[in-house]
């Protein structure tokens, strides 16, 4: 039988393991199977620049549309895979098909965790992670309406900004006694507070849903302290689940993600998995990590698509991520889970350029640096190479931060 | 649509037609030049699709702002035309225009 590898789920893994499949010389035969109607879609600009109308539907593509014609992959959209029959080697779709592989590529991401709250069903209320949901919340947006958005996370805080940025008034809830809880320092919690503030965002911390409210469409929230805020429009944005139960049910090893070793297989070494959807070793952090990121969909996947074509490498990438709001450049390196100390570099509490270094017993793990792109990007080097940071140095903002580092 | 000829550290070069609007680094993703890798997908994020715009062509080309300045500072090899090419929209003046890229973008 001739070579063919399918992918399942047709997002940024997928559309970077198609390219450096052909990139690293597979011959044979490529498919993409994504349940969603559209080609390969960058994700990050849906609760930004697309949100507010900066970028066209065309503009999101991560490649041209005639890439995938040009580079013979066969892209079989708004088709939902049943299962995996890894016994005869092959996919079932939901209509009955089935698709013979050689090798199997799983990418299929993560969808939005959903919450049942009372009224999430009324028309009005939304989560960010797909196309179709950004393009339906347009009907709701508009100058001097109200927002309410569940959740003070990243994708939280940009669509607040977004929402700003074309009139809206916006209250944030969130459930923790900070925003960005779960990812930041205090520090950068508090400066995204006063930034959002300043900007007339209404942030309320500690604070829980009690129902949307609403007949048919939403009018507001009501809040666990009996308060209910107006609104037009409610985006909902309280984390991702990773999609794994395809590869369970074909029999994967699961362990919070579809596992996979450092070459981006799983148990069963002709079918890969690459992207949100992984659980994998990271030696750098030296333990498991299941990553919700760009860098990790693009970096793996290539990984992937190296072992696909018998080239063995071992997948060692520094996470890295970014966000933007108003005018803040985030840009984080590293993952700064586990931090013991912060410091801070420039001011956090009246300017808007500033950076956060996280140290775990003295060394540095990570970097969020707010319109720093010199710090992020030295840190981001130094990290990856493994360089040493000298503490008082990254704390000194007149000295240049290259001399921070050294070997 | 303008050309673009891309030329990789050892001298190889690709002639593509691209898009006037679009960026550099679109184009070269969208042709597989593999010399620039645009992680972040264009938005002046990631400095991986930085490229040397050949200096016969620089006056063409709109200059960088303080976010890619920074950026180019500290990027492997910095040049003085150094450029992240998702910040640079093609036009047609930019017909015929050709791209230096760096041996590696990490």
């Amino acid at each position: 039988m001739s070579e063919h590898c399918i992918i399942i789920g047709a997002s940024h893994a997928a559309a970077q393991l198609a390219s450096s499949l052909r990139q690293e010389g597979w011959e044979g035969k490529i498919s993409i199977v994504g349940d969603e109607p559209y080609m390969p879609y960058h994700r990050p600009p849906l609760s930004k620049a697309f949100f507010v109308g900066e970028k066209t539907e065309d503009e999101l593509l991560i490649r041209a549309a005639n890439f995938y014609e040009k580079n013979n992959i066969d892209l079989l959209l708004g088709c939902r895979v049943s299962r995996i029959d890894r016994d005869a080697k092959k996919i079932i779709l939901q209509d009955d098909a089935e698709i013979a592989y050689t090798k199997l590529a799983i990418t299929t991401g993560a969808r939005v965790r959903k919450i049942p709250f009372k009224g999430s069903e009324l028309a009005g209320v939304f989560y960010m992670r797909d196309l179709n949901d950004v393009k339906q919340t347009h009907k709701f947006t508009g100058k001097g309406k109200s927002a309410v958005i569940i959740g003070g996370g990243y994708i939280g805080l940009e669509t607040a900004a977004s929402l700003r940025k074309i009139g809206m008034s916006v209250t944030v809830i969130e459930a923790m006694s900070r925003v960005l809880q779960r990812v930041t320092a205090p520090e950068v919690s508090a400066f995204y507070t006063r930034v959002h503030t300043e900007e007339g965002v209404d942030i309320r911390t500690d604070a829980g849903v009690d129902a949307i409210t609403g007949d048919q469409h939403v009018d507001g929230v009501r809040l666990s302290d009996g308060t209910t805020i107006p609104a037009d429009l409610v985006i909902i944005g309280v984390g991702v689940i990773p999609n794994i139960e395809i590869a369970e049910a074909a029999g994967l090893t699961i362990d919070n993600g579809i596992a996979v070793d450092e070459h981006a297989r799983t148990n069963d070494h002709d079918i890969l998995a690459a992207g949100d959807c992984t659980n994998h070793y990271n030696p750098i952090y030296q333990r498991k990590l299941r990553l919700e990121s760009v860098q990790n969909a693009t970096d793996q996947a290539k990984i992937a698509a190296k072992t696909i074509c018998g080239k063995l490498e071992v997948y060692n990438a520094l996470p890295w991520f970014w966000s933007d709001q108003y005018d803040l450049k985030l840009q984080i390196a590293g993952l700064s889970q586990g931090f013991d100390q912060v410091i801070i570099r420039g001011d956090s509490e009246s300017s808007r350029s500033f950076a956060a270094f996280y140290l775990c017993e003295g060394r540095l793990i990570a970097v969020d640096a707010i319109n720093r792109p010199k710090e992020f990007m030295t840190t981001k080097r130094a990290l990856s190479t493994g360089q040493t940071a000298d503490p008082i140095k990254l704390a000194d903002d007149s000295i240049d931060i290259k001399d921070a580092f050294t070997n | 649509m303008p050309l673009i000829i891309f030329k990789s550290h050892d001298g190889e070069t690709k002639e593509v037609h691209a898009e006037t609007g679009t960026s550099i680094m679109q184009a070269a993703v969208d042709n597989g030049i593999d010399g620039i890798l645009g992680e972040c997908g264009g938005c002046c994020s990631c400095a991986t699709c930085h490229c040397y715009v050949d200096p016969a062509w620089v006056a063409k080309v709109s200059p960088a702002d303080s976010t890619e300045a920074d950026m180019l500072e500290c990027v492997l090899e910095p040049k003085e035309t150094s450029r992240l090419s998702c910040q640079v929209t093609l036009t047609d003046e930019m017909d015929g225009i050709i791209i230096g890229m760096p041996k590696s973008q990490y």
